[in-house]
């Protein structure tokens, strides 16, 4: 009799990675109808772009790295960063814009240090990182809530003809930030950007992200530590520094939470299984560092809004984190920390 | 122990690059190479120290003992990089101060020190200048390769202000290679310099990787096989 010669795992988890991928996707689809209903086609171009960009610069470098090419492209981790790349640009972004950011999220994020799975940062925070220091005039450009309409949109996507000024506005954080005068209710009524506590479009973006992000907390895509962890730092930060509602205002908790990407950040790019702590202790670690970062770049750096700063940050500590929150392993004694003499 | 000058040059341009190979003097090839004329500017200055300093050197190595070797050394590097320093301030006062401290850090480039030791301290003085000069020119070379592919990628032109070195003649080099360019800011920032080296030395090796499969092809014809062991491993299809 021959026994079949099967090497583990026997047993197959269902989350396997384009399983994970897919779900990903899925959990993003509130975020998006609601962005779109506030931008028009603007979220769905960047995306289609985004995503074929990805597809084709993963495919190239695959290619030029001799790495099956279909293998790789299935299991949809080149979709997720160009989709959350696509969310994090601004709606109507032009077409050149997106296949910069997606160039180096893809090639220089990804595919250059060792493809799927080796990437020391998050790449689609790479691509936003690089577009965002090199054209901060397009990177700035929010478009208002429904004011572009979509010929006007497409001729700005793929023939960069510039809106009219009235389209453009400067987001929240951004206005809150370049506030010198104006009291916290004089700027609410300033500007139709501003809606109940955050931005008009802003808040309702968030809560759409953070239902998504429910949702793969309750499939058991990732442990809360993470997102808890970003969440209630940035929480108790703006809570610290809330200086009232004076013209020196720094923003509310709430404002923090419901601004900017806040939420994205927390559900869809601090929970990045490669480039984030491994141990439960280090995710909350992690996570708590993003949030205290992303309040100090808000209230005192020289940008609106530290998502992606914050999160590169901490990526650069992951290692360093991991190190010191090593777990105990069942029937061993705690880690020693560190390395003993003569080791 | 001669070296051959045909030797000396292929290591200094090629084999035994100091930007490429070596990697030594990164701190004035990353810092200076935002534009073409710094990087030339800088290049040029790098290697007339280096061929002063490496006849310099060559000169006095057997009446300096082993034990003060390298503070001799650093001194003639230093009191060369002072010339020249005020050489550079009474031509190019513009770039000098552009250039700002980097050109007396010149002092401190770990490739001068490394030719006085590894190869002047040794061999005659023809040979160290030569070697002086071929190190100089690679490393130049490089600096002016990655100074001009960050200008191109971050302004869309080329030579800008060559003026600033070869006076007023210059004027009008300047090349708008891309119109309505909007400027890749990241080319010039440090993070460009980082990419573009990096880039650069990998198509260094690729172009030495493909030469040697070249070779070794047109080799193995009459070359016996020497091991069959059976790869084990597993190999990633």
């Amino acid at each position: 009799m021959t026994l079949p010669r099967i090497t583990s795992p026997h047993a197959k988890g269902a989350n396997r990675t384009q399983r994970v991928m897919l779900l990903v996707i899925a959990a993003t689809v509130p975020g998006i109808l609601t962005l779109s209903y506030f931008f028009g086609i603007g979220p769905l171009l960047n995306i289609v772009l985004a995503c074929a960009f990805a597809l084709l610069f993963e495919a190239a470098i695959l290619a030029l790295r001799k790495r099956p090419v279909g293998f790789f492209l299935k299991d949809g981790s080149v979709l997720v960063t160009g989709l959350l790349l696509a969310l994090a640009l601004p709606p109507y972004s032009p077409w050149w814009l997106i296949a910069v950011a997606t160039g180096f999220a893809v090639v220089f994020g990804k595919q250059l240090f060792g493809g799927l799975g080796q990437n020391p940062f998050n790449p689609a925070m790479l691509g936003y990182v690089v577009v965002l220091v090199s054209f901060p005039v397009d990177m700035t450009a929010w478009p208002a809530a429904h004011s572009v309409d979509a010929i006007a949109g497409l001729q700005h996507v793929f023939f960069g003809q510039a809106f009219p000024d009235a389209w453009s506005q400067a987001t929240v954080l951004d206005a809150l930030k370049i506030n010198s005068s104006l009291t916290i209710e004089e700027l609410w009524n300033s500007s139709s950007a501003f809606g109940v506590f955050a931005g008009y479009s802003s808040e309702w973006v968030n809560l759409a992200f953070l239902l998504g992000g429910l949702f793969l907390l309750h499939k058991k895509l990732f442990s809360w530590h993470a997102p808890l962890g970003m969440l209630a730092a940035l929480f108790i930060m703006s809570l610290l520094f809330w200086n009232g509602n004076g013209s020196d205002s720094q923003g509310s908790p709430l404002f923090h939470l419901l601004s900017g990407a806040t939420m994205l950040g927390a559900f869809f790019i601090v929970t990045d299984p490669v480039s984030s702590a491994t141990s439960v202790q280090g995710r909350l670690i992690f996570g708590i560092g993003v949030g205290v970062l992303i309040y100090i770049i808000r209230a005192w750096g020289g940008y609106p809004d530290g998502v992606a700063f914050a999160v590169l940050l901490m990526n650069l500590c992951a290692p360093t984190i991991d190190y010191f929150t090593r777990p105990r392993t069942y029937g061993h004694k705690a880690a020693k920390r560190g390395f003993k003499a003569g080791e | 122990m001669s070296t051959s000058f045909r030797e000396i040059t292929i290591n200094g341009l090629w084999k035994n690059n100091p930007g490429l190979v070596q990697l030594l003097g990164l701190c004035p090839l990353l810092g200076t190479s935002n534009s073409t004329v710094n990087a030339l500017g800088l290049g040029i200055a790098t290697a007339l120290v280096l061929i002063c300093s490496n006849a310099a050197v060559s000169l006095i190595r057997n009446t300096v003992t082993n034990a003060v070797r390298l503070p001799v050394f650093v001194m003639i590097i230093a009191a060369l990089t002072t010339c020249i320093e005020l050489l550079m301030q009474a031509f190019t006062y513009e770039l000098f101060q552009i250039l700002g401290i980097f050109i007396p850090l010149i002092t401190t480039n770990c490739i001068i020190l490394g030719r006085a030791e590894a190869f002047a301290a040794k061999n005659s003085m023809l040979s160290a200048s030569y070697d002086g000069l071929m190190m100089g020119i690679g490393f130049g070379l490089v600096l002016v390769a990655i100074g001009a592919t960050r200008e191109l990628l971050g302004t869309g032109m080329l030579f800008t202000n060559m003026h600033l070195l070869f006076g007023s003649i210059a004027e009008h080099w300047q090349i708008v290679v891309f119109e309505n360019y909007k400027g890749f800011l990241l080319a010039i920032l440090p993070p460009g310099a980082f990419l573009v080296l990096g880039l650069l030395i990998a198509l260094k090796n690729w172009i030495d990787q493909l030469y040697a499969e070249r070779i070794a092809n047109t080799v193995t014809v009459s070359a016996p096989v020497v091991s069959r062991r059976v790869r084990v491993t597993g190999v990633v299809e």
